[in-house]
């Protein structure tokens, strides 16, 4: 692969030129991205009388949305850590088997199950452990106090996709840990334990990080599946910044949507600004 | 990994994995009272509103995909071509969208659909915004979709780029007399066909599935139809989904069989594809 044109004398074409080029992405990008994050923004430091302040913000970490954004930075943390653990363990048992065929079919499978996401996952979850769902209702899962329209019900689900985009990220770490660097910690008389605790985690952990925190962003920013599957009886962000788009609560909430939506927006801004950087690194070791 | 660890995790993940996609199934055809019946499937065709949905849906897409192929490849190429100072800059407007949760861009997006009409009503302007805002194909929502697009088109394309030499493409059409254009057209996009596939695929796959931003913003494609069906027929919004689902996972697998197919196995360079599948899918939730 070449990065960058060789550097041979060429006609150059007038810089502008290709700006000029750019330009109708820069105004797609204002008008239908620019636009709306300005008007967020004004909107959630715009308090009732017009003038700016930090009403809204401070109303959208109290009381009930304090709530929702407790439950939405609980349930993605729960279901990130779980998601990074399980997709581990499994990109290690694909990684490690001798079959081509079983690390393609899962590789692929996790591709497309990584895109699992939203109204379809949610029926399918809804007809397995919904409340007449195949499971529920063969295994009594009922009368047991199971209820897939709750918090747990929701981790579940949530980790259909997040397993596949673990697997998906640590799999070429995984295959970057070289068969030698294993032998030759053995050859020095190092244990398996402080083979992983001295190599192995440490070259893995830029992208079980980087990992983690994609899993954390992908589940803080879903709401199809969770409005899909459980209404807003969970208590999440997005639901709460749902309801108030729809007018479901009182008149005059809208502006505090919009400070839950630049909270959504820190909390993103946050996990990327520690995504990029951890997956630039870990792709040093898969050269 | 201990000897029996990897099969019982392997076997584990296998349950987890196929028990909802068999359930689902066997909840659309045993049916309680009837036995095994394939209505669920047969009933879709005539149900209501069905048709203008996924109609919709497949026209905003085929309108996504233009929009965003049409602004993206030529600043692509000519970042590529001769402003280098253009490719992180557009680097970063392309990772933007990434920072902004959907929920979050309709919330900003419904405020200025509001804020327009209120602010211009004496103007020519508004009647822009009420045919942004027309139900029967709302340009709004192809706007939102070509912005969430944005990170992996860009991803696919910078890819595609990467492996050609654009510019001595250029330079050899430009040789033999073609216009600007024409070399854009007869020489750098036959030699992009892979990026730009894996690009509109992508696009295709997350405006067929997307619900936020639609059901938000009021508008009914295909997948707030399935919602608003499920309320009166559970059964039917299963089999639908099951169709929806094996409709995308087709999609995608085609993706995939394209990528393997130009590279060769066992490079780390087949990631990226997976990767930007993989991220498309967290704009659809």
């Amino acid at each position: 692969m070449t990065d960058g044109p060789a550097p041979h004398p060429v006609r150059r074409r007038p810089r502008a030129g290709a700006w000029l080029a750019a330009l109708p992405l820069f105004l797609v990008v204002g008008l239908a991205f620019g636009l709306p994050a300005l008007a967020m923004a004004d909107g959630a430091f715009t308090v009732a009388d017009g003038s700016y302040g930090l009403d809204n913000v401070t109303r959208s970490v109290d009381g009930a949305y304090r709530t929702a954004l407790l439950g939405s930075i609980e349930l993605s943390a729960l279901t990130a850590a779980a998601g990074t653990l399980v997709g581990l363990l499994l990109a290690q048992a694909v990684v490690s088997s001798r079959g081509r065929a079983l690390r393609e079919a899962v590789l692929t499978a996790s591709g497309v199950l990584a895109n699992f996401g939203g109204v379809p996952l949610a029926f399918a979850f809804v007809a397995t452990l919904g409340n007449a769902g195949v499971l529920t209702t063969s295994l009594g899962l009922g009368d047991r106090g199971w209820s897939l329209y709750s918090f747990w019900g929701l981790a579940l689900t949530y980790l259909y996709f997040l397993v596949p985009l673990m697997v998906l990220t640590v799999a070429p770490a995984l295959d970057g840990l070289r068969v030698q660097w294993r032998e030759a910690a053995r050859d020095c008389g190092a244990s398996t334990w402080r083979y992983w605790c001295h190599v192995g985690l440490p070259v893995l952990l830029p992208s079980l990080l980087g990992g983690f925190v994609l899993l954390f962003g992908s589940a803080f920013a879903a709401y199809a599946t969770a409005a899909a599957m459980v209404g807003s009886s969970v208590p999440l962000v997005t639901l709460q910044i749902a309801d108030a788009l729809s007018g479901n609560v009182l008149v005059g909430q809208e502006n505090v949507a919009l400070a839950l939506s630049l909270d959504m927006v820190v909390v993103a801004a946050l996990v990327m600004a520690v995504h990029l950087p951890l997956q630039r690194r870990s792709t040093r070791w898969l050269a | 990994m201990a000897r029996l660890g990897r099969p019982l995790v392997l076997l584990l993940a296998g349950v987890y994995f196929l028990v909802p996609l068999l359930a689902s199934v066997v909840f659309t055809v045993d049916i309680p009272g009837q036995g095994l019946t394939l209505s669920s499937y047969t009933r879709i065709f005539t149900a209501p509103g069905f048709t203008g949905s996924l109609l919709l849906s497949l026209g905003l897409a085929v309108a996504t995909v233009a929009l965003v192929l049409l602004v993206t490849v030529p600043a692509a190429v000519a970042a590529r071509l001769s402003a280098p100072r253009l490719r992180p800059v557009l680097e970063v407007v392309c990772t933007l969208p990434l920072v902004v949760p959907p929920v979050a861009l309709t919330a900003g997006l419904g405020t200025v659909l509001r804020w327009g009409p209120e602010k211009l009503s004496t103007t020519p302007l508004y009647q822009t915004f009420v045919a942004v805002q027309n139900p029967d194909f709302p340009l709004v929502l192809v706007l939102a979709y070509a912005v969430m697009a944005l990170p992996f088109v860009h991803r696919a394309l910078d890819a595609g780029l990467r492996s050609v030499d654009v510019r001595t493409l250029v330079e050899a059409a430009r040789d033999c007399g073609a216009s600007w254009p024409r070399a854009l057209v007869s020489a750098v996009l036959p030699n992009l066909r892979g990026a730009l596939l894996n690009a509109s695929f992508l696009t295709l796959a997350l405006v067929l599935g997307e619900f936020t931003v639609a059901s938000l913003l009021g508008f009914q494609p295909f997948a707030v139809w399935i919602v608003q069906a499920s309320g009166s027929d559970a059964r039917l919004s299963v089999a639908v989904s099951l169709l929806s689902l094996l409709l995308t996972w087709v999609l995608l697998l085609a993706l995939t069989t394209v990528g393997n197919r130009r590279r060769t196995p066992r490079t780390s360079g087949r990631t990226p594809d997976r990767a930007s599948v993989a991220l498309e899918g967290k704009t659809t939730r």
